[in-house]
């Protein structure tokens, strides 16, 4: 047996293809979609291993009063545009209805003053951004759970869609209204609520007046702002973009727990 | 290329008459090699992946939270995005480093000025795209932890990190070490029955990177995901919250940076071909005389 030789050309020309390969072909690579399939791979395994992971159903960490974030940062919309949202705001979200609708046995709607009549969880939490800040706050809520148990959830739903009444896109057709969903593990969560107050008061136009998603162990993109109504579906294909939310229909994972 | 470079693998030196004496061994497992070199495509891309979720936000803090109305360790900015002349800046600790092309700002393709804390050669995806380059991140993240798993499983099983790794007594001992780092310093590579295993610093580079650097990497990593920390939230405890997580994530990132960037380094002193051609084939050609 000889030793192989490599010759100084070889090296070189393996070196500088690799090189080429990784500087202009990922980028290559991004733009096809079936490799976009194949990576997404990653996250179908971290969706997966998380939910196993998780299948005791943990409690995302709470924390003491002490460490309420000074200033907690509002993203995305922090006043939602139209007539609309004006007129609630305005009237003190009296008129306000929550719409409780879809795969539910009794389709209902529910004032702030019939959420707050109910149960209600209180819990100092981390908010993740996805774009990699951290804020702590306050937030007290009706539980999701508490309110499905109420309208009877049909068997077959499988996820909780949340639509909302900000339009990041001013869209006029209503393409650009912020949604999100979640399925029933972590609907049924203790820590995931409807959240009408922040930092112990009503939460402000800012957070998602009068009525916001928290759903503790994922990203803020999943924390619906200003919500209209909730629609129990075994689908969401048909819904706005069909991925499942306002951030996942423009290219954002539906799974946000990392 | 002299005639010495065909002598066989399997035989025992033998004597020769010139004092440039050769003998190749066989240095690197076919496990340790294709672990290497996944390695090195996982981590680049994990870098530049990296590097674009930084650029969301370019501001590093330490504790549990942290966004925009605090104070950052670290942060990146741009200065005058809009102007014709915008400038970028790295404040760290009280430092204000002006990096206008580098950091902050830098030229596009079209030669109009960015403002990205990170240049857009140095991400993935090049552009501005903060959904792919987590798509990314995340699917190479798996591919370098399951990577990962292998070496050491093969490294404990075959006895590469007690053979190999670990100093020996002999090693260890003072007047040794700063022989070895005198060596270092002069550039001078040890030859014979000296150069068939790692000196002491190589073998503390080596164990850190492996034991310390890149596992600190994932569990850093873990720490930001919301959804491990409440599986597992003494991670934490240990490392003081998921924005100080974050931080250190960054810092283990340039330790490895500077690591690789040194083990590159010392692969061209110490025979480039030789050294890349051993992590390839497994067979490493070290001088057993003097006098070449």
């Amino acid at each position: 047996m000889r030793r192989s030789q490599l010759s100084r050309r070889a090296l070189i020309g393996a070196g500088a293809a690799a090189g080429g390969l990784a500087l202009a072909g990922c980028d290559r690579l991004t733009a096809s979609p079936s490799f976009q399939k194949f990576i997404s791979g990653g996250q179908d395994l971290t969706f997966h291993a998380q939910r196993l992971l998780l299948a005791g159903q943990p409690l995302a960490r709470e924390f003491p009063r002490s460490m309420l974030s000074r200033v907690f940062k509002s993203n995305g919309t922090s006043m939602p545009g139209g007539d609309d949202y004006k007129a609630l705001l305005d009237g003190g979200f009296a008129a306000w209805r929550l719409v409780v609708e879809g795969l539910v046995a009794r389709p209902s709607q529910f004032s702030l003053a019939d959420l707050r009549a109910m149960p209600a969880r209180t819990q100092i939490t981390r908010h993740d951004c996805v774009e990699g800040w951290s804020c702590i706050g306050e937030w007290t809520g009706t539980p999701l759970g508490h309110l499905l148990r109420i309208v009877g959830l049909s068997p077959r739903a499988r996820y909780i869609v949340l639509r909302c009444a900000d339009d990041l896109d001013n869209s006029l057709d209503g393409s650009g209204l912020y949604y999100e969903s979640i399925d029933l593990f972590d609907a049924f969560h203790p820590q995931t609520i409807l959240a009408y107050a922040m930092n112990g008061h009503a939460l402000d136009p800012a957070h998602g007046a009068p009525l916001r998603l928290r759903v503790e162990r994922q990203l803020g993109y999943k924390q619906a702002k200003y919500v209209m109504r909730i629609q129990a579906v075994d689908r969401m294909d048909k819904i706005q973009g069909g991925k499942g939310g306002y951030w996942e229909d423009r290219g954002y994972e539906w799974y946000a727990g990392i | 290329m002299s005639a010495e470079d065909a002598l066989p693998v399997a035989a025992a030196p033998r004597p020769r008459r010139r004092q440039a004496r050769r003998e190749v061994i066989y240095r690197h497992s076919v496990l340790v090699r294709i672990t290497h070199w996944v390695n090195v495509v996982a981590a680049a891309l994990l870098l530049m992946s990296g590097l674009q979720i930084l650029n969301a936000h370019p501001r590093l803090y330490w504790g549990a939270d942290g966004a925009d109305a605090d104070r950052p360790w670290l942060e990146i900015v741009a200065l005058n995005p809009d102007s014709d002349r915008p400038s970028g800046v790295l404040r760290v600790a009280g430092r204000q480093i002006r990096a206008t092309g580098l950091l902050g700002v830098s030229k596009a393709k079209d030669g109009s000025w960015s403002d990205v804390a990170f240049p857009r050669w140095a991400t993935l995806p090049g552009v501005r795209d903060l959904a792919t380059g987590r798509r990314w991140h995340f699917f190479l993240a798996w591919v370098f932890v399951i990577n990962g798993l292998i070496y050491p499983a093969s490294g404990l099983a075959g006895g590469h990190f007690r053979r190999d790794l670990v100093p020996t007594g002999r090693q260890l001992r003072p007047a040794s070490i700063v022989k070895d780092i005198v060596d270092h310093i002069r550039l001078a590579h040890p030859v014979g029955e000296e150069a068939k295993r790692y000196n002491v610093l190589q073998k503390f580079a080596y164990l850190a990177v492996v034991f310390v650097l890149l596992p600190l990497m994932v569990l850093t990593g873990l720490t930001m995901s919301p959804g491990i920390d409440a599986v597992a939230p003494f991670l934490l405890n240990v490392l003081g919250g998921r924005q100080s997580a974050r931080s250190i994530h960054f810092i283990t990132a340039d330790l490895i940076v500077l690591f690789v960037l040194v083990h590159v380094v010392e692969v061209f002193i110490a025979g480039v071909f030789n050294e890349i051609g051993s992590m390839i084939t497994g067979r490493y050609t070290i001088r057993t005389g003097k006098g070449s």
